[in-house]
């Protein structure tokens, strides 16, 4: 008999404890199926953050560290200094990477630090409860924007991709959605070139993937994916914002 | 053996390649910036890490990183930078992650100034951060010792998989005085627990996360008892005419060397004075002060801050006697202020 899909070897057996609908179960296996196509898992070390993916060591089945909310860059900087050769890579969400670990990961960008991030962008804070991120849509309704972000508050969305662009250290980074099987499928060519951009040692590389909450959107799983599709990427379009190529 | 000339900061960072240290993350702060200088001098050209990190944060978290590796790493940092260090501290203190921390300590509270203080006690003896921790803190009196802490220090953290903090006042690490450089040391602690790639066994897991209740407290049990076990062994200090002192002086690093000069000359004066200066402040050497407590008539705790150490003190006499203090801060005391000092508390006591 055939084998046609399998459990990647890069997962544990642990069931998650994503919330229904949560697209972090996606972005793990396409995460998990990259280490495994690139034979890397024996050679990985990731990173997870503070935020509901905060237990990924109990599902990633490779060496694993749980960092403090923010610093998982900082930490993958140590890690890969004194062992080159290893596949690092963080796993983040945005209230994490994107607010209060925004000086961790601007700077191992610009040092060209050579490690792959795992951005997952759901405009909210899941964990805590649904607050306002520094990537929540300006009208969304967070907890802690409950008459719609403001502009005049609350600032504006930011967009973490084109920024971190900027920077000369960056290697590889690409903005992907998981609202449909054809976005899946460019999200995990995306991981795996920027695994693959470390291995080559090119400089820093980051996926930011589109993710959905529907607990914390208050919408269906369906709905939350129509959503994405409506609200999110019109402001955050999708692509590759920076490609080094091996000369 | 050959002596050389050297400042503080840089035989504190000799210190730590004689060590092994593999790694140094640091960020600039007076007075301790001479440290990653030397480091970003002497590593790379060894093959060695050094990282300017962009934050005090970033450099503890990298400290984090590196340590998770199995192999020695280190930063070097002064008050307010180890006050921005604490929460990395505290997820390695938890994380049972061996390294070296430096405070060249100056004086607070804010900005403060860069004068030699001693002002980060409370700080440094308890622990830090958030949560029930401690780290090992040792407190060199000389630049030699500078050295070769930093190379006990290292051995420390290995031993007990713990972070070792090395606190001196800022002159210590600014002065420079000849000193006997060590031996290289070769590190011998095996690391199973290191995460380095799962290649040959299951996937190794540094983590700080504890959501169950009943495993949370079975951590911090394990750590009190490990805590426990530093404190039956590690306890350090050093004494000076203390057996039939009426007046014992307590003081720690390089004012202790001074309050060493001013028990002298009040025994040169006729005052019994000793002496008992604090190696390890964390874990405090109680014993060495209970045991001065049976026969003395008065402590004097003498500290380059408003009174912390005092505490410790205090809980060590348990009340048998009076426990004084004499603090400045920026400011480190002449001999002969001190020796005044004593005098006005021998006369107060009737020793005159």
């Amino acid at each position: 008999m055939k084998t046609v899909a399998q459990r990647p070897q890069s997962l544990t057996t642990a069931k998650f404890h994503y919330c229904p609908g949560c697209t972090h179960g996606i972005i793990h296996r396409l995460v998990a199926e990259c280490l495994d196509e690139l034979k890397m898992r024996e050679n990985a070390i990731g990173i997870c953050p503070v935020g509901c993916s905060v237990l990924a060591y109990d599902y990633f089945n490779c060496d694993m560290l749980e960092a403090a909310h923010g610093r998982a860059p900082a930490i993958a900087t140590g890690i890969k200094r004194l062992l080159p050769d290893r596949c690092v890579f963080t796993y983040q969400g945005d209230g994490d990477l994107a607010s209060i670990g925004m000086g961790e990961i601007v700077h191992a960008s610009a040092r060209g630090e050579n490690i792959s991030v795992i951005f997952v962008n759901n405009t909210i804070y899941g964990m805590t409860g649904g607050q306002m991120a520094p990537t929540t849509l300006l009208g969304q309704v967070t907890t802690t924007s409950p008459y719609g972000r403001k502009k005049e508050e609350a600032g504006y969305p930011v967009r973490m991709a084109e920024l971190l662009a900027q920077n000369e250290g960056s290697a590889y980074i690409c903005r992907t959605a998981v609202n449909d099987p054809v976005n899946v499928t460019k999200t995990k060519k995306a991981i795996k070139k920027a695994l693959t951009t470390q291995m080559n040692g090119l400089g820093f590389s980051m996926v930011e993937v589109l993710s959905t909450c529907p607990t914390n959107w208050g919408l269906s799983p369906l709905e939350a994916l129509n959503w994405m599709d409506e609200n999110m990427i019109p402001y955050y379009p999708l692509g590759e914002f920076k490609v080094r190529e091996v000369e | 053996m050959k002596k050389i000339l050297m400042k503080g900061n840089e035989a504190l960072a000799e210190g730590a390649l004689i060590a092994g240290c593999a790694a140094f993350f640091g960020y600039p702060i007076t007075p301790s910036s001479e440290i990653a200088e030397y480091m970003a001098r002497k590593m790379p050209p060894k093959g060695l890490t050094f990282v300017q990190a962009e934050s005090e944060l970033a450099a503890i978290n990298m400290v984090y990183g590196g340590a998770a590796t199995g192999k020695r790493v280190m930063t070097a940092s002064s008050g307010p930078g180890l006050s921005l260090k604490q929460e990395g501290i505290s997820f390695i203190a938890e994380a049972e992650l061996p390294c070296l921390i430096v405070n060249i300590s100056r004086g607070g509270p804010g900005l403060g100034g860069i004068q030699p203080a001693q002002s980060d006690y409370f700080q440094a003896t308890r622990g830090g951060g958030h949560g029930d921790y401690y780290t090992i803190v040792l407190a060199p009196s000389s630049v030699q010792e500078m050295m070769d802490f930093t190379i006990q220090g290292f051995e420390l953290a290995d031993t007990y998989r713990t972070p070792v903090l090395v606190m001196a006042e800022g002159t210590l690490g600014q002065m420079m005085e000849p000193v006997e450089i060590r031996p290289e040391v070769v590190p011998a602690f095996e690391k199973p627990w290191a995460i380095t790639g799962c290649k040959g066994r299951k996937p190794n897991i540094v983590n700080t996360l504890h959501l169950s209740p009943d495993y949370l407290e079975e951590r911090n049990r394990h750590l009190y008892c490990k805590y426990q076990e530093i404190k039956n062994k590690e306890k350090r200090a050093e004494t000076f005419m203390v057996e039939d002192a009426d007046i014992v002086l307590v003081a720690f690093g390089l004012l202790s060397r001074i309050a060493r000069k001013a028990a002298m000359e009040a025994r040169r004066q006729g005052i019994k004075v000793g002496l008992i200066r604090p190696v390890t402040l964390w874990p405090f050497p109680a014993e060495h002060i209970k045991k001065a407590a049976e026969q003395a008539r008065v402590f004097l705790s003498l500290e380059i801050s408003m009174g912390q150490m005092i505490e410790d003190i205090k809980l060590a006499v348990n009340g048998k006697a009076p426990v004084e203090l004499y603090g400045r801060i920026g400011i480190i005391p002449s001999p002969e202020e001190i020796t005044r000092q004593i005098m006005l508390l021998a006369e107060r006591e009737g020793l005159k």
